[in-house]
């Protein structure tokens, strides 16, 4: 891609269980700020891209159409990114595309998730994504699937569940210097281990909540980059693939798809060894098993080692490949679309050196953040730093 | 990064509140398509089907049209057996409504035997007992009761190893 895009500003609201703003009143907290960081008023954005989950989940059809205006969309070309869980850094990268192939100089990139409206459980709304004929009649629920990942995952790399439980101690504790932060705590491994079973091997303190909140960023060109900010985060690299639907035919143990989006994201960023390339990383944890999981799909840590390199402090903010240093989904929370692009403004914040209390030590030069979702089958990955690509 | 917007509420804040349910009537009417209209008639008859694709030499399991692979048609009817490995499964405490279970409901995944596939089904087994590369062996409703659902196996018990 011959044009250049860079991230210049990043907005994001409380990551709260539940917030008494109306999902346009949170996409607007998050688009306002992005575009007064920036000093940009409105009418210097071209086009708005709305990052946002199921429509069941707010009970509302056509949601993206119903929070164009609460994103500054009014009278613009406007485009809906929906890849369920792969959602925050997906819309990113359709911002980077229409920025990069110069079809527009500056979008405002918005994703906003409201999940406490949905009755009993946000987790009803996706039901439907079981096979309606093989499946649906089993009486499936959404954990099942995780559950059945993270327990093929430990038995194929045998994995203890100690150690998956300590990326919940790190995140969390991580999350603590977050100020969207909903769970931000100094939780033990005796706590995660004597949470709840919810489905063996998922303990109640291994998964993220469902969280209301809303993030944002705004990219542009390089010239107008250049008048906004000294400090621009390069999108220097994007990559995402899909695995097949058929999920029971697959092993479960490593996300493949991860691997594919990453070395389309690397190979565009001009990365050879990721795992010494990249600083910080900012890897899907919506379950504790899957910041591990992805870690290794993201070439970060080899096949079923990346627990090990956990242990040994390896991906600690003051370790050698900082993960997570936000605090994650398991501390600062996962309304889905706006989760993901919580990571994207993760790296932003910490490649500008504006994290404060989580700031990672030294120089970091570049980070990758990347989400997962559907049916365990997207992997999306977006590399920024502050060399210009 | 101080002063970040948004209002959580407390529990105290909605011990009163108004839910507007909303139940839409709403009927679907799917159809079986080609596979799986096949898949379910040998549920029926108490046979399990694969379907091959010559090209990659998979039988997949449940049976489909094409080979997401290849992408070709896929070629003959295999009947596979009624046994097979426990790939992976987990206890679940939960319904999807986050009540509480007793007794686990056992989702897993089974490789069938003669199959290049898994799928999804219930396992019946002790769950001090059950683990991963597990024989298991399906258990079937009546002949009379099996109405062509993946219901007719009623669930998955220990096999001989
Ligand atoms: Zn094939």
């Amino acid at each position: 891609m011959k044009g250049k895009a860079a991230i210049v500003s990043a907005g994001i609201t409380k990551f709260v269980r539940r917030a008494k703003e109306t999902p346009k009143e949170l996409a607007w907290y998050a688009a306002k700020m992005a575009l007064d960081n920036a000093g940009l008023s409105l009418d210097e954005v071209d086009a708005v891209i709305h990052g946002t989950a199921p429509d069941a989940f707010d009970g509302v059809h056509q949601k993206a159409e119903y929070l164009s205006d609460a994103s500054g969309a009014f009278n613009k070309p406007y485009i809906r990114c929906y890849v369920g869980g792969g959602t925050g850094v997906m819309a990113p990268i359709y911002g980077w595309y229409y920025v990069a192939s110069g079809i527009f100089d500056t979008v405002l990139v918005v994703c906003e998730e409201k999940m406490s409206s949905c009755r009993p459980h946000p987790q009803a709304a996706f039901l439907t994504i079981f096979d309606h004929t093989t499946e649906r009649p089993l009486g499936p629920n959404l954990l099942w699937i995780f559950a059945l990942e993270m327990n093929r995952y430990m038995q194929v790399n045998k994995i203890k569940l100690e150690d998956i439980a300590m990326v919940s101690v790190k995140n969390k504790s991580n999350a603590k210097n977050h100020p969207s932060a909903l769970l931000g705590s100094e939780v033990t491994l005796k706590d995660i281990m004597e949470s709840e079973v919810l489905a063996w091997p998922v303990h109640r303190l291994m998964v993220s909540p469902i969280s209301d909140g809303a993030a944002a960023i705004i990219i542009t060109n390089e010239e107008k980059a250049k008048k906004i900010t000294d400090k621009p985060v390069w999108i220097q690299g994007a990559g995402w693939c899909l695995d097949t639907a058929f999920w029971t035919g697959r092993d479960l143990c490593y996300p493949q798809y991860v691997e594919y989006a990453a070395k389309m994201a690397y190979k565009m960023a001009g990365i050879k060894n990721p795992a010494k390339e990249i600083s910080i990383a900012e890897p899907y944890d919506p379950f504790a098993y899957k910041e591990l999981h992805h870690l290794e799909g993201l070439q970060l840590a080899p096949k079923g080692k990346a627990a090990e390199l956990l242990m040994d402090g390896h991906f600690d903010k003051n370790g050698n490949l900082p993960s997570s240093p936000s605090g994650g989904l398991l501390g600062v929370g996962n309304p889905i679309a706006a989760a993901g692009m919580m990571k994207v403004c993760e790296l932003f914040w910490q490649l500008r050196h504006e994290a404060s209390g989580r700031q990672v030590p030294g120089n970091p030069k570049r980070g990758v953040a990347q989400a997962w979702g559907d049916l365990m089958q997207v992997g999306t990955v977006i590399v920024t730093g502050v060399d210009k690509p | 990064m101080k002063n970040l917007r948004g209002t959580g509420l407390k529990e105290k804040d909605f011990e009163r509140e108004f839910t507007v349910y909303y139940k839409p009537q709403l009927e679907y009417r799917w159809d079986t398509g080609l596979a799986i209209g096949k898949f379910l008639e040998g549920l029926r008859d108490g046979k399990l089907f694969g379907k091959k694709c010559n090209k990659c030499k998979r039988i997949l399991f449940p049976p489909r049209a094409f080979c997401e692979r290849c992408f070709v048609d896929t070629d003959e009817w295999i009947e596979v057996k009624d046994t097979g490995t426990i790939n992976t499964y987990s206890l679940c405490y939960i319904t999807w409504d986050m009540k509480q279970l007793k007794d686990p409901q056992i989702p897993a995944v089974i490789e069938i035997d003669g199959s290049s596939g898994g799928f999804l089904h219930i396992a019946k087994i002790d769950p001090k007992q059950i683990k991963i590369g597990m024989k298991v062996q399906a258990i079937w409703k009546r002949a009379g009761e099996r109405t062509g659902s993946i219901t007719d196996i009623k669930y998955f018990v220990a096999g001989e190893e």
